[in-house]
């Protein structure tokens, strides 16, 4: 079980929180169906860094990113 | 046999048990193993693939063996290793995988065919059709225990803590790092699987700082935070450890294990190490047990396994085993495999010589002992053989939680290379109490992170510690060496596998099922994968061990469920007149996570004839529906118009207050997420009704965008669903009886039309009015606070009582809305439906803002002609009501091609007649034509219609 900082609460327990995925950039309407697909279907997937969208759902609310290692689960500044 | 004398357990309480039938005794301190042993009971299990008779090996954790059958009170554990249960009175013990006992088993001639069960057996012979042609005969010979079919009844809990220093095992190593830290400030948890703190030191004479080890035990535990008989399991990510408390031995009772996860900054692995078996022909007779386990046995529970003694060794640790066995009465020979061998007084110690045969009927009853090689050899009676292969340090815990491992040549084990990590006590090789007792102090202060200026506790040096000769089983051709006891594995069978061309140790673990049974292979891994390494000319250290991974023993599932089962696994959520439903003989069931009405039955009546009977009431007098599960969200701010615009897919900034829209909400990928009714309380001030089932998802959505895309708009969202009770008054007489609730509200056409609400009072109670329909009829929805909900139901049903009022329920709503087209999401509509599919394109045209998910309905696949969309369908027999799912097929020739499934099929009261709703490639193209349906292998055929089968104008919305 990941202990995550809330920026507001601190460190909690992930089970006070909900995973968001990897965050995406919205880009404006007019771009082509390609990037559009990209923003809305492709993500990274990276084995290492990985900045990702959480929420303290069991606790203030608060949605933030958070710096993740995919391999060691270690929360990076 | 049981000694006069001595032992950690209570003479004064005997126990009574059975063992297969036989009235037993043993004392409170026992375990069963000790209890069987302190009876002379020799066989306790039958091995798991050849049904070999096997004694008692180990005294804790690591045992291969002793798997029984527990009985007590009403409780059943067909899996209990009998090493690490709590000797109970009143026991009901069975030994299993024997027939009709583990003494007399029908299928022990199994083992007359080992020659042709060797490693691999089942994948090259039974593939001849199909594994699963003999699976179920496979099954039933294999297996440890028959699983009964009792509900557990036991009360489960989890528990979590944390602090500052997880010390994970309470032997002198463990103890002497918690006492350090706690003294230098830290919190300190220790968690220690056996029932009570000492580890080693509770069959060790030893003394620490002068007075007997045990006496150092107490003092250093008093104030201290000990979890006993608290297996760590699991380390896991962020400093979190799951541990299992046995509580099975509580006073009250045999109560249910406590799963605790603690979470601790700093831990110091002080695990221990497991004595490993020697490997050498037939060493799996009962009557052969590891060296320190008849020294546990002796000094814990007064047992005495055998009288005339051999302790095989290859190292110093079992010389104590003899010298206690010595002391006890036993007649007791060494024969220590190192060419050299000290002097000890009234034991035979015998140099270069190891056991090369063991013999016996029901038991051991002689050894041969020789050199390695077998040149030599005299046979010598015996009924206990004492054995030591060295010792494997308990490294699992500290490799789960990312721990490099080194094979370290000297000690002949694999030792953690602690980086960063705090390891102590003889997981690090370390044999001798003082050393152990240092590393201890040190690990302590360096989790602690504080100097302290407590001395470390001191014990004598040991006399013993030559260095161990290194033994993984004797080039002795014809002859079964057993290396794991449990799934029968034979250094054969490894020396096959690698000639086989298995040199990686995953892939000869799951070959051979090496170290895969209950015990994980604790007392065999590192034997086998020796023995790999000699048969492929691989190092020791680069064969590797196996990963390791929770758990350390098994842990049983409904352990980890906790309270997390039966009713409280995804409790109902209930509407505030549950129990007015319920005296109504409403059907309860669950919708989307709430207890609602299915219908209320008559007596008698069935549930298809009350939905009827509900739904024919709604539509020709009046009906009353608790709608109080319908999500309500309320939305405020000076930039709520404008931040929900973004958010829906209609237009809602436009929307007059007091007005309601019913209106769709996307995902980014334009399929349609959710629909509802928005409405305009005030021009800053929106009330939205997402359904039952989604308004936390709603909710979440709102906030997600708001927070991320949008967060200089100010506007805020809050979930009031349980703070008002909400219930429609539906059907033509439906204006006349919310009228006479009173308020004095304006009910006029012209004041309060369909898609309208107001507000008004019922005395002291505010109350909201809107006009929105379900059903297709004229509804009135009054909410009021829940608290007065149970008022104002009694009050709508006595007020109509005369217009001849009924409460439906669900499956009447759903038959009242098929029968307008009205659709149900995630029932009509799915996760690729879009809302051109529903045939509600207004909004993409007229909206330009980029609201969520408009881009993603101007692609190629959203606009293509040949998407499915949402039709009527009415079957070619009225009678026939279509499964949900038939399919609409093109048939080609001889093939056919899917067109498309019906998503709702009722039958209608008010038409007399099935209808239904589907979704049809090119739905609207095909008006009027008739259609092919499949199912289950029948034909039928529908005609493809409108949606709305009833009332298409709306006449009876408004009129
Ligand atoms: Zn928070």
């Amino acid at each position: 079980m990941l202990a995550l900082p809330c920026p507001h609460c601190g460190t909690r327990d992930e089970a006070e929180f909900q995973f968001g995925g990897e965050p995406a950039i919205r880009p404006p309407s007019a771009v082509t169906d390609t990037v559009w697909a990209e923003y809305v279907y492709m993500r990274s997937n990276e084995k290492g860094p990985h900045r990702e969208l959480w929420c303290h759902a069991g606790g203030c609310g608060q949605w933030f990113v958070l710096t993740r290692n995919t391999a060691t689960h270690a929360v990076l500044p | 046999m049981r000694l006069a004398s001595g032992g950690r357990i209570d003479r004064a309480k005997k126990l009574s048990f059975t063992w297969n039938g036989t009235a037993l005794t043993g004392f409170t301190g026992d375990t069963i193993a000790s209890a069987l042993l302190a009876n002379g009971v020799k066989i306790v299990a039958r091995s798991f693939k050849y049904h070999r008779p096997r004694g008692v090996f180990a005294a804790w954790v690591d045992e291969p063996n002793a798997v029984v059958d527990v009985r007590y009170g009403d409780q059943h554990d067909p899996n209990a290793r009998a090493t690490l249960v709590s000797l109970r009175d009143g026991m009901v013990v069975a030994g299993v995988n024997g027939y009709p006992s583990v003494a007399h088993d029908a299928a022990g001639a199994l083992d007359l065919l080992h020659r042709f069960l060797p490693a691999g057996f089942y994948y090259k012979t039974f593939m001849t059709p199909s594994w699963q042609s003999y699976e179920p005969q496979i099954r039933a010979m294999a297996g440890l225990g028959q699983v009964g079919d009792a509900i557990e009844t036991r009360a489960f809990e989890t528990r979590t803590a944390r602090c500052d220093v997880l010390v994970i095992g309470a032997g002198p190593a463990g103890l002497a790092a918690a006492r350090a830290a706690q003294a230098a400030g830290a919190s300190v948890i220790v968690a220690d699987d056996r029932p009570e703190p000492g580890g080693s030191l509770l069959w060790d004479t030893a003394t620490i700082d002068g007075a007997p080890a045990l006496d150092w035990v107490g003092a250093t535990t008093a104030g201290m935070r000990v979890l006993s008989r608290s297996t760590v399991f699991g380390a896991y990510d962020h400093g979190s450890f799951a541990v299992l408390e046995d509580r099975a031995a509580a006073p009250a009772g045999w109560a249910g294990p406590r799963l605790w996860v603690i979470r601790a900054a700093q831990v110091v692995f002080a695990t221990g190490a497991i004595e490993r078996p020697l490997v050498f022909p037939d060493n799996d007779r009962p009557g052969i047990m590891s060296a320190n386990a008849v020294l546990a046995y002796l000094r814990q529970h007064a047992v005495l396994p055998g009288r005339r003694v051999i302790v095989a060794t290859n190292n110093d640790s079992a010389y104590a085993t003899a010298i206690a066995l010595r002391d006890a009465g036993a007649a007791v020979e060494i024969a220590d495999a190192r060419a050299e061998a000290p002097n000890i007084e009234g034991i035979r110690v015998r140099p270069a010589s190891v056991p090369l045969g063991t013999g016996g009927r029901g038991g051991l009853a002689w050894v041969d002992l020789g050199p390695c090689d077998g040149s030599r050899r005299e046979r010598v009676p015996a009924d206990l053989l004492a054995v030591s292969g060295g010792w494997s340090p308990a490294v699992h815990l500290f490799s789960q939680a990312g721990g490099a491992l080194r094979w370290d040549e000297a000690l002949a084990a694999f030792v953690p290379v602690a980086a960063g990590q705090h390891v102590a006590g003889s997981v690090t090789g370390a044999w001798d109490l003082a050393t152990c007792l240092a590393q201890g102090h040190r690990a302590g202060l360096d989790a602690a992170g504080r100097a302290s200026d407590l001395a470390a506790p001191h014990a004598p040096a040991s006399a013993l510690a030559r260095p161990i000769l290194p033994l993984w089983g004797l080039d002795l051709p014809g002859t079964r060496q057993w290396v794991d006891y449990q799934n029968d594995v034979t250094a054969k069978d490894v020396r096959l596998a690698a000639s086989e061309g298995y040199r990686s140790v995953e892939h000869l673990k799951r070959y051979t099922t090496l170290g895969m049974a209950t015990d994980q292979g604790k007392t065999s891994n590192v034997n086998g994968l020796a023995i790999l390494a000699d048969a492929t000319g691989q190092a020791i250290q680069d064969v590797g061990t196996t990963k390791f991974r929770p758990p350390f023993t098994p842990v049983p599932l409904a352990a980890i469920a906790g309270l997390r089962a039966g009713a409280l696994f995804a409790p109902l959520r209930h509407l505030p007149v549950h129990d007015d439903h319920v005296a109504l003989g409403a059907e309860m069931r669950d919708y989307g996570g709430w207890a609602r009405p299915a219908c209320y039955r008559g007596i008698g009546e069935t549930t298809a004839a009350a939905v009827k009977r509900e739904a024919t009431n709604a539509r020709f007098r009046v009906g009353l529906f608790d709608g109080s599960s319908l999500g309500k969200i309320e939305v405020q701010g000076p930039d709520a118009a404008a931040f929900l615009n973004l958010m829906y897919y209609n237009e809602v900034a436009n929307l007059r207050p007091g007005r309601l829209r019913y209106c769709l909400l996307l995902r980014e990928t334009g399929v349609v997420y959710d629909d509802g009714v928005v409405a305009r309380l005030a021009p800053d001030h929106y009330l939205l009704s997402p359904s039952s089932s989604h308004t936390a998802g709603v909710l979440a959505m709102l906030e997600l965008w708001h927070q991320t895309e949008y967060p200089t708009m100010q506007v805020s969202f809050h979930d009031v669903t349980a703070a008002w009770a909400t219930f429609a008054v539906s059907g033509p007489k439906s204006r006349e009886i919310v009228m006479a609730l009173g308020g004095g509200a304006d009910l006029s056409e012209q004041a309060l039309p369909h898609m309208a609400m107001t507000k008004t009072m019922l005395g002291a109670v505010p109350c909201r009015i809107a006009r929105v329909s379900f059903t297709g009829e004229r509804s009135y929805e009054v909410s009021v606070p829940s608290g007065y909900a149970h008022s104002l139901w009694r009050r709508l049903l006595d007020l109509g009582e005369k217009a001849g009022i009924m409460p439906y329920g669900i499956e009447s709503l759903s038959v009242l809305r098929a029968e307008k087209g009205y659709i149900l999401i995630g029932t009509d509509t799915d996760g690729m439906t879009l809302p051109v599919d529903l045939g509600l394109e207004g909004p993409l045209r007229a909206k330009k803002i980029d609201f969520v998910g408009k881009r993603s309905l101007l692609t190629p696949d959203a606009t293509r002609p040949d998407r499915r969309q949402l039709v009527g369908l009415l079957p070619a027999d009225p009678a026939v009501v279509p499964v949900p799912g038939t399919h609409a097929v093109l048939r080609d020739g001889g093939g056919q091609r899917s067109l498309g499934w019906i998503t709702t099929a009722c039958r209608s009261p008010v038409l007399q007649r099935s209808v239904a709703l589907g979704m049809i490639e090119s739905g609207r193209a095909r008006m009027g034509e008739t259609i092919d349906l499949f199912h289950l292998g029948q034909f039928s055929r529908a005609t493809i219609v409108a949606t709305c089968f009833y009332d298409p104008a709306g006449e009876k919305l408004h009129g």
